[in-house]
């Protein structure tokens, strides 16, 4: 039988393999790059970094990476929190806590993205 | 009749310390979540920092002034180095999830295997793949080293 967590351990696994792509390929531009000839100059160039955020695929690969991201993660560190044997009252407390906390961090970063990508900021 | 009931974890964070007769995947196990724990962390300090750009140039440069010193690039080392171990041994736990490497149910005949044996491989292939990431990422590091 399917239960609630184990639908959640799945997307968690989903997840983790959607951030293996996505931030591989952030580390292969951000870190690789002398090796790879990905980029050109300095990665953290502020216009560097608005070409790639003015980029459509960039832009919804930073979306995409920030959902799974904080979903992998704050599930992970539940995971570890409910191993510890906290009462059940505290864990719905935990998990209500953790779906704010994430909900929030995406809309934050999600915005930064999108109004980047927008071009509401002059370069 | 045998209690086949939800069983606490007598241990905890303890643990995570001893590997017990698990071996060396016990370590493997408390070291993905370390590591998990540290990318976590910097993750979250990641979204603020790099949100910074929707705030102009100035702001940008100022967040990157602030960051650009031996003490944050080493930190951001060992991130890039935690990240590569959580993800390639990520790989072999979704892996072995799902049933790949363990082998099929077989009688328990000396010399005795195990499922946990039979994967015990694809383990040591995927740390070496870790380590030459880690390597490839190192001399980058140090060519982007403050002063250098």
């Amino acid at each position: 039988m399917r239960t609630r967590e184990s639908t959640l351990w799945t997307w968690h696994l989903i997840a983790g393999v959607l951030i293996l792509v996505l931030l591989g390929i952030h580390m292969f531009i951000m870190h690789l790059g002398d090796f790879f000839g990905t980029v050109e100059g300095d990665a953290l160039a502020f216009s560097s970094v608005m070409e790639r955020s003015r980029d459509a695929a960039f832009a919804v690969m930073y979306v995409l990476l920030l959902g799974a991201a904080l979903y992998h993660g704050l599930y992970g560190l539940r995971t570890i929190i409910f191993e510890l044997n906290i009462p059940e009252g505290a864990e719905r407390v935990i998990t209500v806590l953790f779906v704010l906390a994430g909900v929030a961090l995406f809309l934050m970063g999600a915005y930064g993205t999108i109004a980047v990508y927008g071009a509401r900021v002059g370069v | 009749m045998q209690d086949s009931g939800f069983r606490k974890n007598r241990l905890g964070l303890m643990g995570w310390l001893s590997g017990g007769r698990y071996g060396v995947e016990r370590y493997a196990y408390t070291l993905h979540r370390l590591t998990g724990l540290a990318i976590l962390v910097y993750f979250l300090l990641h979204v603020f920092v790099s949100s910074s750009r929707a705030l102009g140039e100035g702001t940008w440069n100022t967040v990157m002034g602030y960051l650009d010193s031996p003490v944050f690039k080493v930190g951001e080392f060992l991130i890039y180095l935690a990240f590569a171990y959580h993800a390639l041994n990520g790989i072999r736990l979704v892996a072995t999830e799902l049933g790949f490497f363990l082998g099929t149910p077989r009688q328990p005949v000396f010399p005795y295997s195990n499922s946990v044996k039979r994967q015990r491989p694809v383990l040591v292939v995927v740390m070496v793949v870790a380590a030459v990431i880690v390597i490839l990422g190192g001399v980058d590091f140090l060519r982007a080293f403050p002063g250098e």
